[in-house]
């Protein structure tokens, strides 16, 4: 159709729908589909992937649902997880943050070079972490407090700022580490909050579970979560209802790349270095799962649980895509097709609504 | 020439339409008429193929018709301008009115037909307008315009107008009347929806009324009085519609002022207007004049090249929204889909956003989420807003109860001063009337009004004397008796023997 047609964009639908539960379905098979369709309505597609992914993987792979497994994906997901919850909060208020991936393997150089140094100057194991991890955090603080400068005060298009900045932070880890994994990791970093555990639960499991009720609570008991999704469902709408938008755009940059720096010093415990090459398929995988689990692209709609089950699933295809050896350039392939396929679903999902 | 039965169309929770029966000849011009949610879009929708009725019958031309979609309707000859554009705005005038069907020649665009035949169509809408700008930099009431030429491009046997002239000053209405005139006489069928009762007169051959999705009845328009309408409208009358029964109140000090107010565009130079407590005070003028440029610029939405705006005492350095507000001005804007509504998210959240930072909705920043609702609720109720519940999205409410929670924002914070630009296009009568009284409440109360409308006949019913504005400055200031409908039309169109007309 040439027509831009504006009005009553969700209910314009053109092709009878398809499979509308009527008395003629009989029984099972009707409630069946109407139960579905009402799932989908009300959480939306996602629930209903992850079922899919368990039964397919649990059938033709065993050791899918092993013990060892899910303690496994659990720690996984913590990493893209964290990340996702930072990217969501981007999403909501209208933006996108591309440099999620440099800010972790800045962070992790960073962390990694100064616990180094502090130990190999013979400071304590404690000041050495600290330190570190005050250094990380301080990296994921400088980058979100620039990107959101560049965003909200100069006004530049989150796209070109995120992937501008996703260069520098690259540029920066490799010169900081010159071009090599940083070594010198003490041993018990790795080993408290890499692979650690408490109450048979990894240590970074409840690092997440911590920052998710801390984000959970800030996106629907605050103020600046009610500012996020105001701004990202209509900004002038925010700004004539008195609401300094460039500040809470701008802390929303600034929570991004913490959240993106804590992930990336968990990163560094788990491989014990400073990887001056890692988190490059987080930008990508993090909007997949995000949107995946229904935030909105164009913002001002979602919800940070939603946005972590998303990840969920990106982790859980992959692991089970690992078990089944699958190769790593088709792991590419899937997760590509499944960001596109989730916004097209998510597309889907208000026609469905509208035609019930 | 339309012969609709018994059209039927559900919406989930809601029969939008019930069983309507609706008769439209060729060459005339059939008004539908009803309160916002009484069903004259959703009949509007259906007439256009956008959307597909679930029973009922539809003849066009004698023969029965299953429209596939919007563009089928077209290809029959009928065709619509709604309130929501469908203009791409980075694009020229001229290339929104051949969008997708763009003449060619040798397979590419035929720059020189689209200009000519752009050209064409304006000379006889009699409305002048750079082809070559893009629609973005045009207003609102030049975009309505650029629609209507566009409907009128494809030579439409059957035009759906749905309050077409809400964006339009009343010198471009009476030109789109003239070509309404034409159309009829060439035998062209016009289906018109508007709120405005005087067009009906003026224009309707016939009138249908729609109440809640359901026909109240079908007349002939010279059979029926504007009270009558109102009745079968509302189901009950409404014997005021500008409250003007309440006493005037006796103003109080200045609480807003603009002394020799410019804008570095020229919109408006030199302009001064001051705003006393417990008036309403009008603002009118042509599209364009400037009128709204006041407003916007005393709330901090334009840059100010010169000129102060005081609230009170202070004067106040640099203005922003929420400096303005602060400060207890409020301001309601004129395209509340541009500006207001945030359309994602819920009833609730729309209403309480101006007010988050009040006391008693939030505490270091947490909100207090029971005293958020109940406090929404109460103002949800006193405006009489039809929403089924507070989380409903914003979107899906019609457009009076839509501009009702805008309102209702501003209203929850402490007001002073509240500006309001058009507040009553595309609101329904009854809405109206809510508003109107809301309005005069609040002057009651103590607080002033300034009202930017291009609706005379509300300018001067309602506001206690009004400034008229034209090229970006203030033409004259008319109080009391001398505030006419033909005065203000006078000053705005620079009539000379002002005194003589307004007399």
């Amino acid at each position: 159709m040439s027509d831009v047609d504006a009005e009553m964009p969700s209910t314009e639908t053109e092709e009878p729908p398809e499979s509308e539960p009527t008395e003629e379905h009989s029984g099972l098979g009707a409630w069946l589909i109407d139960a579905a369709v009402r799932t989908f309505l009300a959480v939306g597609v996602l629930p209903i992937l992850l079922l899919g992914l368990v039964i397919f993987f649990g059938i033709i792979e065993p050791r899918f649902l092993s013990g060892d497994n899910v303690f496994n994906v659990s720690r996984q997901l913590t990493y893209l997880g964290i990340i996702t919850m930072g990217q969501a909060v981007v999403l909501m208020s209208g933006g996108f943050d591309l440099s999620v991936g440099g800010t972790v393997a800045l962070t992790s150089v960073v962390a990694a070079t100064i616990m180094s140094g502090q130990i190999d100057g013979g400071s304590s194991l404690a000041t050495a972490l600290t330190l570190g991890i005050l250094g990380g955090l301080a990296v994921g603080l400088v980058v979100g407090i620039a990107n959101g400068f560049a965003v909200a005060i100069l006004k530049v298009t989150p796209f070109v700022v995120t992937l501008a900045m996703s260069s520098i932070t690259y540029g920066l880890a490799l010169m900081v580490a010159d071009g090599a994994p940083v070594s010198g990791v003490p041993i018990e970093f790795a080993r408290k909050l890499g692979t650690g555990k408490l109450w048979g639960v990894p240590a970074p499991v409840w690092v997440a579970l911590v920052l998710l009720v801390v984000m959970t609570v800030l996106m629907g008991r605050t103020r600046f979560g009610r500012y996020v999704y105001a701004i990202g469902g209509n900004e002038k709408a925010a700004r004539l209802s008195g609401i300094s938008v460039w500040r809470t755009t701008a802390l929303v940059y600034v929570i991004c790349s913490v959240l993106a720096a804590i992930a990336g010093i968990m990163l560094t415990a788990r491989v014990s270095s400073g990887e001056p090459n890692l988190g490059g398929s987080f930008p990508l995988e993090s909007i997949a799962a995000a949107v995946l689990g229904g935030v909105a692209l164009g913002g001002g709609q979602g919800r940070l649980l939603g946005a972590v089950g998303g990840a969920a699933f990106v982790v859980m295809l992959q692991n089970g895509m690992n078990l089944i050896r699958v190769e790593n350039y088709v792991q590419q392939i899937v997760i590509g097709i499944a960001l596109i396929t989730a916004v097209v679903v998510d597309r889907l999902r208000d026609v469905v609504r509208a035609r019930t | 020439m339309l012969e609709l039965k018994g059209i039927t169309k559900r919406f989930p929770g809601v029969t939008a339409l019930d069983a309507v029966d609706v008769e439209v000849k060729g060459g005339e011009v059939h008004v539908l008429l009803g309160e916002n949610g009484a069903g004259k879009s959703t009949l509007a929708h259906v007439i256009v193929g956008s959307l597909q009725p679930d029973a009922g019958e539809f003849r066009f031309q004698g023969e029965e018709i299953r429209h596939a979609s919007r563009h089928h309707a077209r290809m029959l000859g009928i065709d619509a301008v709604f309130q929501e554009f469908s203009l791409v705005p980075a694009m020229t005038v001229q290339e929104n009115l051949f969008l997708g069907r763009e003449p060619s020649r040798f397979g590419f665009v035929d720059r020189q037909k689209i200009a000519s035949g752009a050209r064409e169509i304006f000379d006889r809408l009699g409305y002048a307008v750079d082809l070559k700008t893009p629609v973005a930099s045009l207003s609102r009431g030049e975009q309505q315009v650029v629609e209507i030429a566009k409907a009128l491009l494809i030579q439409p046997r059957l035009l759906v107008l749905d309050e077409p002239t809400s964006a339009l000053t009343d010198a471009a209405s009476e030109r789109l009347f003239a070509i309404m005139d034409d159309l009829k006489a060439q035998g062209v069928g016009i289906i018109y929806i508007t709120h405005r009762m005087a067009e009906i007169k003026r224009l309707g051959d016939s009138v249908t009324v729609l109440r809640d999705g359901r026909r109240v009845a079908s007349r002939d328009v010279a059979d029926v009085s504007d009270d009558d309408l109102i009745d079968m409208m509302a189901g009950r009358s409404i014997d005021d519609l500008y409250a003007s029964d309440h006493a005037r109140m006796r103003p109080g000090p200045v609480v807003l002022k603009a002394d020799g107010l410019s804008t570095p565009d020229r919109r408006i130079t030199d302009v001064s207007i001051e705003v006393r407590a417990g008036e309403i005070v009008g603002l009118a003028g042509i599209e364009g004049a400037g009128k709204a440029t006041i407003g916007r610029a005393c709330f901090g939405l334009e840059a100010i090249s010169g000129g102060t705006v005081r609230i009170g005492e202070e004067v106040v350095r640099k203005p922003t929204p929420r400096r303005m507000l602060q400060r207890g001005l409020c301001y309601l804007p004129g395209d509340r889909r541009v500006e207001g509504l945030v359309l994602p998210r819920p009833v609730l959240e729309n209403c309480s956003l101006a007010s988050l930072s009040r006391e008693g909705f939030s505490r270091i920043g947490f909100l207090r989420l029971r005293k958020e609702r109940q406090a929404v609720a109460k103002m949800i109720d006193r405006l009489s807003v039809r929403t089924p519940s507070l989380n409903r999205a914003i979107a899906l409410l019609s457009g009076g109860n839509q501009q009702k929670v805008i309102l209702g924002r501003m209203l929850l914070r402490d007001v002073q001063v509240l500006i309001l630009e058009e507040p009553t296009s595309g609101v329904d009568v009854t809405s109206r009337a809510e508003i109107y009284r809301l309005l005069r409440d609040l002057t009651e109360g103590g607080a002033a009004v300034v009202l930017i409308s291009s609706d005379l006949p509300e300018v001067c019913g309602l506001a206690d004397r009004a400034y008229v504005i034209v090229e970006g400055q203030v033409r004259s200031h008319l109080e009391g008796d001398a505030l006419t409908d033909r005065a203000v039309i006078a000053n705005m169109f620079q009539v000379d023997e002002v005194a003589d007309v307004a007399s």
